[in-house]
């Protein structure tokens, strides 16, 4: 048997280097999917974890007050924080307004709590006109570019986070208050006498 | 005489109020009248986190009444259009943008559509030539000399020739 004639175009090489080019080209093309659909998982990761639950240590941040001054979570360890959501258009947090006042009032003295209200898509006249007609004096200052409401997924105003003096959170309420024993019953087991 | 005298203290006061009319006009043409379409100009490349995939220009609730104030007022103090979206976006993120900006994992927005489309043409124009090539080689050269499917390379035709030679 003769041996079989090899074409001199060097057909095969150049059949080689074509799958070659085509093997290479798709898995360019795989890796950009996989990296696309990798990129698209993270950030779906992130829109889907939920809100912090009861127990959970809760991320610490700053709120710059109405009054420029520089609250920060971490700060205030070894207090009771009670971290409330509101805005000047939500009729709702309206009626919770006198009664968080009220509450603040009857605990500040002992210095072992800390309200914080946070200030979600607002105007900044509206929610000042908001803190004068309800007398406000605990710190309230806006969510600078939604960043604390996000951290804390909040899915609407008025909501209101109970974080303990270790920094976690203890219980929250969704919607408003509906009387000042309401935040109290929350407030009081997490003090001592 | 005394009629004479009256008329003298008045011409102060005249002057007085001329100058403040005039004062008054002059501060209206530094500040003019914003209208809705310059606040809707804005309002409409913006989005309030609070109604969902409502542009803030036709968006009823009360939290979109106050941005529109408040970029009324802005406009009246004189800040440009870009200002006064940068204000938006450093008072409440990225996401008030109806275009996100063109950083980070944003770019994906700008980046994918039309890569995909390159990819889906690439694609189609190598299925169509595939197709065009397999319907086309048997009728051009006619080698439907072997049994099943006539070989499409012309490299695998010479060889499966040669072998046949050499059987």
């Amino acid at each position: 048997m003769d041996a079989v004639s090899i074409p001199e175009n060097n057909a095969p090489e150049t059949q080689e280097n074509t799958v070659r080019t085509r093997r290479i080209g798709w898995g360019i093309v795989f890796l950009l999917v996989i990296g696309l659909l990798v990129m698209i998982y993270l950030q779906l990761d992130k829109v889907r974890q939920g809100p912090i639950g009861k127990g959970d240590e809760v991320p610490n941040f700053t709120l710059t007050t109405f009054n420029n001054e520089q609250v920060t979570l971490e700060e205030h360890r070894g207090k009771v924080v009670l971290l409330n959501f509101w805005a000047s258009w939500c009729k709702p947090c309206e009626q919770e307004a006198a009664d968080l006042e009220m509450a603040w009032r009857f605990y500040q003295p002992r210095g072992d709590v800390l309200f914080l209200g946070v200030d979600y898509v607002d105007t900044e006249p509206e929610a000042l006109a908001y803190l004068e007609k309800f007398e406000i004096t605990y710190p309230n200052g806006p969510d600078l570019g939604t960043r604390i409401s996000q951290q804390f997924r909040i899915r609407g105003v008025p909501e209101t986070y109970i974080i303990d003096q270790q920094g976690r959170l203890v219980d929250f309420q969704i919607g408003p208050f509906t009387s000042l024993n309401q935040i109290k019953a929350k407030i009081d087991p997490l003090l001592t006498p | 005489m005394r009629g004479l005298i009256r008329s003298f203290w008045l011409i102060p006061l005249v002057i007085l109020v001329v100058l403040a009319v005039s004062g008054v006009a002059r501060a209206q043409e530094a500040n003019p009248t914003v209208t809705d379409d310059d606040v809707n100009r804005i309002a409409k490349g913006l989005y309030c986190p609070v109604c969902e995939n409502i542009p803030l220009d036709v968006c009823g609730t009360q939290a979109c009444q106050q941005w529109r104030d408040l970029i009324r007022e802005k406009l009246g103090e004189g800040w440009s259009d870009e200002q006064i979206k940068t204000y938006f976006v450093n008072q409440y993120g990225d996401r008030v943008l109806a275009e996100p900006p063109r950083r980070g994992i944003n770019w994906l927005v700008y980046l994918v559509p039309p890569l995909a489309f390159l990819l889906g043409i690439f694609i189609l124009v190598k299925a169509l030539r595939s197709w065009k090539a397999g319907s086309g080689v048997p009728e051009a050269e006619g080698t439907a000399d072997a049994p099943g499917q006539p070989p499409a390379d012309e490299y695998i035709k010479r060889l499966e020739e040669e072998l046949r030679r050499n059987q």
